[in-house]
């Protein structure tokens, strides 16, 4: 799966999560630039990921995850 | 929007389709749902905000709309015991209390002996009961959540020997939590019972307990929303009543009508005839709980009330059951009509049937009644059933043992109601396509198999043998021709033969005409005879004649040339008939099948 193909396949996630269509990710993009995007979102979102990828996120990894280039970056490592 | 809850949803759509729902209906419910609303506090000590949504849509599913009060993160004790919390000012209904098994077992040590492990369940059973009575003095219904088995085992298979462990403590606390709870008139939403059903790591994770308290993970959201949802249901009555059950392949394998009732796999001995004994065995202890069966199935009543009767391997008998339907009408009718004898709702029906297209045909037409979709495999009919949960139950009294009883007066059946449903629309869904071509070498043996084994659909009932078929595939004064039905849901195989033996150059007597009864009531007829036209016009016949011979099995074909618009030539008294059809008058009878010739 190349960069690309994550990020479309993260957008289309986090559009389904937040409800909201004009959702564009960028790396930087961070809990403060979405609305809603709260704790619980969080696992949401981790979840979501999980089960899209078919991936295991390690516990520890949960806290090093600031923004959505760090989310990416997982996935790519796990793939 | 209120029919996309009965789909299977993911926790993202879940979520999705409740943030629609708040959205469109507020905190008032949609006019269509009959169901009373149910205004549910939920109190716990840890993270159960996730399950809002799904909690919505899993009673939704069931007609009841859902309004949710979360307590703050882990206040279960001061929301139900403190004068002004604003739980009691939620005025709930209904109150659950999910209490996770770290916190529950926070106080268990590995020293202790049995006298601290039987001190500690008594002063933990009697924290929950004055909960209890807090939350009871708030509202009438309460559920207590049991206990997940999170916990590893230290001890192996002998955990229950080492009084201060965790696991140990939580089997022993939801054995005596079930026993509690029906002196203090608690339900229970038991969790550990669905853990054992679909495993722990369907439900927990580490990773959400870790990072988010979560003891439900996000993914079992919807899993658990159904759980609860259940049981919100039946404890307003809207659990199903009665089990409509199919007869061939579905409580026995193979056809009654075509096998013989000596023929049909049933009972101990075969794996398949265990395997529906087994949904036989399921069904049995459903009307021993208070569940109805009914019948209902395409069939010749009196061959397959014989199996009730006399198969030895039956399990099922006529006095267990208290609807019969078996005829050759359309199910949709027939099961409206079990609704309306037994006087019950059509959404206290779960419609069983092997064939798919029994199954869409009834969800199309009556999609309030339940059917599950079924594996191939007659062995998992009665888990698949088990695991939707459509019978939840609350009580059982004396009554629910007697109930088959009860239903038993009335019996009678409207014989001569016509079919009044269209099936044209579903019908034509389907997609068949019909294919057809001369009796040949390689289709030699089904068609001889059939030719042999076909009671029901068969005009004449002539036997043939190998031999005979591969006469009649090499006379020139004889064709015969064989069908095969494909549609949505797949290939239905070989499923007509037709043969007609020429007499003069241009009349044609049908010898035989029959068809499996899998592909009954689907117009499977008229796009036979459209393509007998083809092959007359191509063979220069101008008359076919048709003849019916009664037997024990075929009175549904009976006035099969009538129907196609043969003119009748000549009745005997014995009930044989013969019919003459003028290729000339013929205008094309089916607009529902494709045909083609392969």
């Amino acid at each position: 799966m190349t960069k690309t193909e994550i990020y479309e396949a993260l957008t289309v996630i986090f559009r389904d999560l937040f409800m909201d269509d004009d959702i564009i990710l960028k790396s930087d993009m961070s809990a403060d630039d979405v609305d809603g995007w709260d704790s619980g979102a969080n696992l949401n979102i981790i979840a979501a990921v999980e089960q899209r990828f078919q991936i295991k996120v390690r516990t520890m990894e949960i806290a090093q995850l600031m923004n959505v280039g760090d989310i990416a970056k997982m996935v790519e490592s796990k793939l | 929007m209120i029919e996309l809850a009965q789909f299977q949803l993911d926790q993202v759509q879940t979520a999705q389709l409740d943030k629609l729902l708040l959205k469109s209906f507020g905190e008032v419910p949609p006019k269509t749902l009959e169901a009373k609303p149910i205004r549910l506090a939920i109190v716990g000590s840890s993270t159960l905000s996730h399950l809002s949504s799904s909690i919505r849509v899993g009673a939704l599913r069931r007609g009841i709309w859902i309004e949710i009060y979360q307590a703050p993160y882990g206040s279960y004790l001061f929301e139900l015991t403190a004068q002004n919390s604003d739980l009691k000012a939620f005025l709930p209904d209904a109150i659950l209390i999910s209490l996770d098994a770290p916190y529950i077992t926070k106080e268990v040590k590995s020293d202790w002996d049995l006298s601290d492990l039987s001190t500690n369940l008594d002063k933990t059973l009697s924290h929950l009961k004055q909960c209890w009575l807090h939350a009871n003095s708030i509202c009438g219904h309460v559920i207590q959540q049991t206990f997940l088995p999170v916990f590893p085992s230290v001890f192996g298979q002998n955990e229950h020997r080492l009084p201060g462990s965790k696991a140990g403590f939580l089997t022993t606390l939801n054995a005596r939590i079930r026993h509690e709870a029906d002196t203090g008139n608690i339900d229970l939403l038991t969790i550990d019972s669905l853990a054992l059903e679909i495993g722990v790591p369907n439900l927990y994770s580490p990773l959400f307990w870790h990072t988010g308290k979560q003891e439900i993970k996000p993914t079992a959201a919807p899993i658990y929303g159904d759980f609860l949802g259940r049981l919100l249901a039946a404890k307003q009555g809207l659990s199903a009543k009665c089990l409509v059950l199919d007869l061939d392949n579905t409580l026995w394998g193979g056809v009654i009508g075509d096998d013989g009732i000596d023929n049909i796999a049933l009972g101990l001995g075969s794996p398949d005839g265990e395997a529906h004994l087994g949904l036989q065995q399921y069904a049995a202890e459903m009307a021993g709980r208070g569940v109805l069966l009914a019948i209902c199935s395409k069939n010749n009543e009196k061959t397959a009330l014989a199996a009730f009767d006399e198969h030895p391997e039956m399990l099922l008998r006529r006095e267990d059951i208290s609807s019969f339907r078996i005829n050759w009408r359309d199910k949709v009718e027939n099961i409206s009509q079990i609704a309306e004898e037994l006087n019950i709702g059509l959404n206290s029906l779960v419609f069983v049937d092997d064939n798919p297209y029994e199954r869409e045909l009834v969800r199309k037409y009556l999609p309030m009644v339940s059917v599950p979709e079924l594996p191939d495999e007659p062995a998992l009919f009665a888990k698949t059933i088990a695991d939707a949960g459509y019978f939840e139950g609350i009580h059982f009294s004396t009554e629910d043992r007697n109930r088959t009883n009860l239903y038993k007066a009335d019996r009678q059946r409207a014989r001569s109601k016509e079919a009044l449903l269209d099936m044209t629309d579903y019908l034509q869904s389907l997609q068949m396509v019909m294919n057809y071509n001369y009796l040949d070498q390689r289709n030699r043996k089904r068609v001889v198999q059939l030719i042999n084994k076909t009671n029901q659909f068969n005009l004449t009932t002539r036997r043939y043998n190998d031999n005979d078929i591969s006469k009649i595939e090499n006379s020139p004064d004889v064709f015969g021709l064989h069908f095969r039905l494909q549609d949505r849901f797949g290939d239905n195989g070989l499923i007509s033969v037709v043969i007609c033996r020429k007499n003069t150059p241009d009349t044609a007597t049908i010898d035989t005409w029959l068809m499996s009864c899998r592909v009954a009531n689907r117009k499977l007829e008229e796009a036979i005879l459209d393509a007998l036209v083809l092959e007359a016009k191509r063979q220069g016949i101008d008359t076919y004649i048709g003849e019916y011979h009664p037997t024990k099995a075929n009175d549904v074909v009976e006035n099969h040339y009538l129907r196609l618009g043969f003119d009748n030539l000549l009745k005997s008294e014995n009930g044989s008939s013969q019919w003459q059809y003028k290729i000339n008058r013929h205008t094309q009878k089916n607009s529902l099948i494709t045909i083609a010739k392969s």
